[in-house]
């Protein structure tokens, strides 16, 4: 699960990490009310899940409450890189002295917690670490150890900063590693961390949480980023939905409708040991999508059971409120009686899934 | 075959479960090498042939073991693996949605115990002929000597399908899992399939994400004689909506299809766009 950023700074502040004043808002007015309480110039940044946010003109800045309100106007009707824009963070305008960058991401590879820090924060870190990646300070952290403050500090310094600021930075990272191990996250980020006449502070913030750890935290659930979902289930621009059993059978699945000249109109991976009812939701959920003109589900059962499939198939087809063609690939455990049942119900299938994507794309042109 | 042979001897965590009651009989069917089953607070029950105890302290005491596969939640998931690490050799996590943070842990106590692990989020392993510890339909693998290492579980059977439909076997089939963070990694198990003198070539499955495959070319390209072959899924995926920095900063362009599959061609291992052609280009390698 991705944060906004609003979200983020409130789970870093609580956790020690300095962010600026600010009010997440949902229309200018309270915009234009949000600056008036502020004060002074604010920062009116679109709190979206994309990244490349600023480049992408998401961050503007105001002076004043009727500034802010107009700025905040034109944000809201904006979509960045085909997100629709629906809140905004106005905060106060940071004094910025200096920009740094650090970050606690998981490193595969090593399997371990990767810190990543440098005094050379901002937009550039990715150029900077493909070009002068002897710039980006890296610490793994051994994931049975405890990360000690100390352990900031030593990063701190290697990063060039000097005395009069190495508690705070070293604090900081610090804190963001707290952050990353008490919430489960994946990726915890801050860029920039800016230097201040105010002190050092988070001006920006991600935060990316393991969705398999949530039942450890419940009180996240409440967040509005949280969706409970059944399906690993992406909606694409073509008209064929793919819909199989596993990540790597369904975007194989993908790749043979491109392959055969179509385009998936999604990806829809339902999982092992999927029961009729599943199926029977992954295919509704499909037809219920307006540019699907075929359906191309492509099971190869291990844990799934072939009968089960047929039978959720066979459910769904007759209660199902929209006609849509269907192209199924059934084998796999049980297969004899999943074919069986297909056959009595006069339902045809395939056993290849090549020759399956085939049969879908000519339905779908013939269409 | 590697890994799973006839030298081992496995006993099940969580085998009074659904998933692992169901799964033990499976690989008690296919004459896999299973000695007993651990579930805390079942000790003395029995589960077919097999007594049930409530650690595998208490299963070492009795007989000889080297080996878990694990079925439990995965709340408790970590738990079972700390536990397996301690007292075994070879330990195989079935369980899916484990906590990345504790597969991180898992697998540091792993590296400092010098134990292997399969998964977790895996199909797991089978060695036809000698058993299997995991949760594939058996009648798709046969004997051979192709050996089959996999990210993805239902492309594991769709790529054995072919292959034994094709008159070919399989030496082992091993599913490294579908997670962020796994044990055995592809570099790790090419190596074993090219010191072992039961398998001729290696079919590698891929997936778009990460950088395992990039990491395996270059292993292949200074490390492996035998033929590899490879397939990567997902090259018509739309690229992830990546959030921070810190992925491409560790990553940098690696992760998708191409990058991947370019990888692997310049390391001399020839790409399949489809499964169905991964037989052929076996057949000719001979």
């Amino acid at each position: 699960m991705k944060l906004y950023e609003y979200s983020a700074k409130q789970i870093f502040k609580k956790e020690g990490i300095p962010i600026p004043e600010g009010y997440m808002v949902k229309s200018s007015e309270e915009a234009g009310k949000a600056a008036q309480k502020l004060g002074r110039a604010v920062a009116i940044k679109s709190q979206v899940l994309v990244g490349g946010r600023g480049k992408a003109g998401g961050i503007k800045f105001a002076d004043n409450s009727e500034d802010a309100q107009q700025v905040a106007q034109k944000l809201l009707s904006s979509h960045i890189k085909g997100e629709k824009v629906a809140r905004l963070l106005v905060e106060e305008k940071a004094n910025i002295q200096k920009e740094f960058y650090v970050s606690v991401a998981l490193d595969r590879t090593s399997k371990k917690p990767l810190i990543m820090a440098s005094a050379e924060g901002g937009v550039e870190i990715e150029e900077l670490a493909a070009n002068s990646p002897e710039k980006i300070v890296k610490y793994h952290v051994n994931p049975l150890d405890e990360f000690l403050p100390y352990e900031g500090r030593e990063i701190a310094r290697k990063m060039g900063v000097g005395s009069a600021l190495i508690s705070a930075v070293g604090g900081i990272i610090w804190k963001l590693f707290q952050v990353f191990s008490h919430y489960d996250a994946q990726l915890a980020e801050i860029n920039p961390l800016v230097v201040t006449d105010k002190g050092v502070i988070a001006a920006d913030a991600k935060l990316e949480l393991d969705d398999d750890s949530i039942y450890r935290h419940k009180e996240l659930m409440d967040l509005e980023e949280y969706q409970s979902e059944e399906f690993a289930f992406v909606k694409l621009d073509g008209d064929i939905a793919v819909i199989g059993n596993g990540a790597g059978l369904t975007l194989s699945g993908m790749d043979m409708i491109k392959l055969s000249g179509g385009e998936p109109a999604t990806f829809l991976d339902i999982g092992g040991g999927s029961s009729e009812e599943v199926i029977k939701k992954a295919l509704n959920l499909v037809i219920d999508h307006p540019p699907v003109k075929v359906i191309f589900l492509n099971v190869l059962g291990g844990i799934t059971r072939a009968d089960d499939v047929a039978r959720g198939v066979i459910t769904a087809l007759a209660e199902a409120e929209r006609k849509v063609p269907l192209v199924i690939r059934l084998t796999g455990t049980n297969e004899e009686e999943g074919q069986l049942l297909l056959k009595e119900a006069g339902i045809s299938f395939e056993t290849s899934m090549e020759d399956a994507a085939k049969k879908a794309v000519e339905i779908c042109n013939s269409l | 075959m590697i890994i799973l042979d006839k030298n081992t001897k496995c006993l099940v965590q969580g085998i009074t479960g659904k998933q692992g009651s169901f799964h033990t009989e499976q690989m008690l069917n296919y004459n896999t090498n299973i000695v007993a089953g651990v579930t805390p607070g079942r000790g003395g029950q029995t589960f077919g042939p097999l007594n049930v105890y409530d650690s595998i302290e208490e299963v070492k005491e009795e007989m000889d073991v080297n080996a878990s596969i694990i079925f439990v939640p995965a709340p408790f998931a970590k738990d079972a693996a700390f536990e397996s690490i301690k007292h075994l050799d070879l330990v195989v996590i079935i369980t899916e949605h484990i906590p990345v943070q504790d597969s991180m842990q898992i697998m540091e106590y792993a590296r400092q115990q010098g134990v292997t692990v399969v998964g977790p989020n895996t199909p797991g392993i089978i060695s036809p002929g000698v058993g299997k510890l995991g949760i594939m339909p058996t009648h798709i693998f046969q004997e051979g000597n192709v050996g089959l290492v996999s990210r993805s579980g239902t492309l594991t059977y769709e790529f054995a399908h072919q292959i034994s439909r094709a008159g070919m076997g399989q030496s082992t089939c091993v599913g490294i899992g579908g997670d962020p963070v796994v044990g055995l990694d592809f570099a790790t198990v090419l190596q074993k399939f090219e010191n072992d003198p039961g398998t001729e070539s290696i079919v590698m499955i891929g997936e778009i994400g990460g950088n395992a495959e990039e990491r395996a070319a270059e292993y292949i390209q200074d490390n492996i004689s035998k033929p590899v072959f490879a397939y990567i899924s997902g090259t018509t995926a739309p690229p992830g909506k990546r959030m921070g920095h810190a992925g491409a900063i560790i990553e940098g362009t690696s992760g998708t299809a191409s990058s991947k599959i370019e990888a692997l061609e310049s390391a001399g291992v020839q790409v399949a766009q489809k499964p169905s052609q991964i037989v052929d280009m076996i057949n000719k390698s001979k």
